[in-house]
């Protein structure tokens, strides 16, 4: 399972790599995202810093419904899903292969508005305590964002209009991970009335999901690849 | 000689448009087998039920040995099918392309240099973007990549669909080499002319059903009901 997750996952990048979608559109998609809130509160400096956990964790949410449709965009060509039900790769390793792959640009992108937010909203990180807090969170968050992301694109593989269902299906499932990584993010930033003890259980929510969506993809992502 | 496909009375259904309404097939072991009929007759869905890709509503449905209503899987790793669609990347090279293909079959680098030797992709289309090439060379890299899963039965869309002369003679070729190695071949076309010098039999399908069953060599008319190893079939003819 996990072999065939790496020759899923090298394959997946390489693409990324060759057609720099990713580089290309994604990024500036998310700082572009960043920039529009910062014209938005621009004149409430004070919302604008209390806000941005959650505007950092709103922008990636939306990259992450592009990063998901980008990568599962590819599986959509003719003769594609029929050659890898035949191909022999476990379907628990393509599914694996997939998050890893969302996860790998999801987490690059977090590095990337993290320091554009440090740079637009005037963002000030506090100890090594709330920078480890942070990185925890965004790397427990991750996997549950990779997870779901990959769940949820190989249920609309071939399915038509998968475009606009994708988030509409996508964003609510993920709402307690924006919830979690939002309130662990305050607590390291200081910016609401979340102490670091409550932002590390909010960790530990971040990582209940994950595993919960990684479980159900290891065991869900055979039938739904057998349906498309 | 050892049975390949034994269909009995299969039904598959598209929807709710019974794509096969009751197909009986015997292919035995490296027999090349030429499946031809009208458009819609059900070739396409024959091919893919066969490599385990579509359910089996009624009826017996059996390839290698394997019954494809339970263990449609073991029969996957084993077959190889050249649909309509070449099942490429576009965005990966014809060297990824293969590369992955054959990583994901347990082959290895060598498998991937023979492979695109036998297709006769030339050095300078190694490194181009399968979205660069025309269809016929994607034609080729789609049986670089069936060659390089080493499979007991091939399943072959219209091959010769979109190649020039060349390439049908490569096709022609591979399927003969194939053959002559004990792999079975079935190969659905419309190119009658080409695909006939290859058959060992000639398939007629119509309205989800099989319709003839010719020996191309005695032209002796088969029996679509018996079974190739079943004794009592062997008997009755």
């Amino acid at each position: 399972m996990l072999a065939d997750a790496l020759i899923v996952v090298a394959k997946d990048l390489r693409i990324e790599w060759r057609s720099r979608v990713g580089i290309d559109q994604l990024v500036p998609f998310a700082l572009v995202v960043l920039v529009l809130f910062a014209f938005a509160l621009d004149s409430q400096q004070t919302v604008l810093a209390e806000a941005t956990p959650g505007l950092l964790w709103v922008t990636i949410l939306l990259a992450l419904v592009l990063c998901v449709q980008r990568i599962f965009v590819t599986e959509s060509a003719p003769g594609l899903t029929d050659q890898l039900r035949l191909s022999g790769l476990d379907p628990a390793g393509i599914f694996l292969g997939k998050a890893l792959g969302v996860f790998i640009q999801l987490l690059a992108l977090e590095v990337l508005t993290v320091f554009g937010a440090a740079i637009l909203y005037s963002t000030r990180f506090g100890s090594v305590g709330s920078i480890a807090l942070m990185v925890c969170a965004a790397l427990v968050a991750s996997v549950g964002l990779a997870a779901a992301g990959a769940l949820y694109g190989a249920l609309l593989l071939g399915v038509r209009g998968r475009e606009t269902l994708l988030p509409l299906l996508l964003l609510p499932v993920v709402a307690p991970v924006l919830i979690g990584a939002t309130s662990a993010f305050q607590a390291a930033l200081g910016t609401g009335d979340v102490t670091s003890v409550q932002g590390w259980r909010w960790v530990g929510l971040l990582a209940v999901f994950a595993v919960a969506y990684v479980t159900a993809g290891i065991f869900a992502f055979g039938p739904l690849l057998e349906d498309t | 000689m050892r049975s390949v496909v034994h269909l009995r009375d299969a039904v598959c259904v598209l929807g709710r448009f019974p794509a096969l309404a009751g197909a009986t097939l015997d292919v035995g072991a490296g027999e090349v087998i030429l499946l031809q009929g009208p458009n819609g007759a059900g070739k396409s869905t024959l091919l893919r039920l066969c490599a385990g890709l579509l359910p089996v509503q009624s009826g017996t449905a059996e390839v290698l040995g394997h019954d494809l209503g339970t263990d449609a899987r073991q029969v996957r790793r084993r077959v190889a099918l050249l649909g309509h669609g070449v099942g490429l990347y576009e965005d990966l090279t014809v060297t990824d392309n293969v590369t992955f293909w054959a990583r994901a079959a347990a082959g290895d680098a060598g498998d991937v240099a023979a492979a695109m030797a036998r297709v006769g992709l030339e050095a300078r289309l190694a490194d181009v973007e399968v979205a660069r090439l025309s269809a016929g060379q994607r034609r080729r890299v789609a049986l670089a990549v069936l060659l390089t899963r080493h499979a007991e039965l091939w399943l072959l869309d219209e091959p010769h669909a979109g190649l020039d002369v060349q390439g049908r003679d490569l096709v022609d070729r591979l399927v003969r080499q194939a053959a002559k190695s004990g792999v079975t071949v079935v190969v659905a076309s419309h190119d009658l002319d080409r695909s006939t010098a290859l058959a060992d039999r000639i398939v007629s399908i119509a309205g989800g059903v099989v319709t003839d069953d010719v020996d191309v060599r005695s032209g002796r008319r088969g029996e679509p009901a018996g079974t190739i190893d079943d004794p009592e079939s062997a008997d009755a003819r």
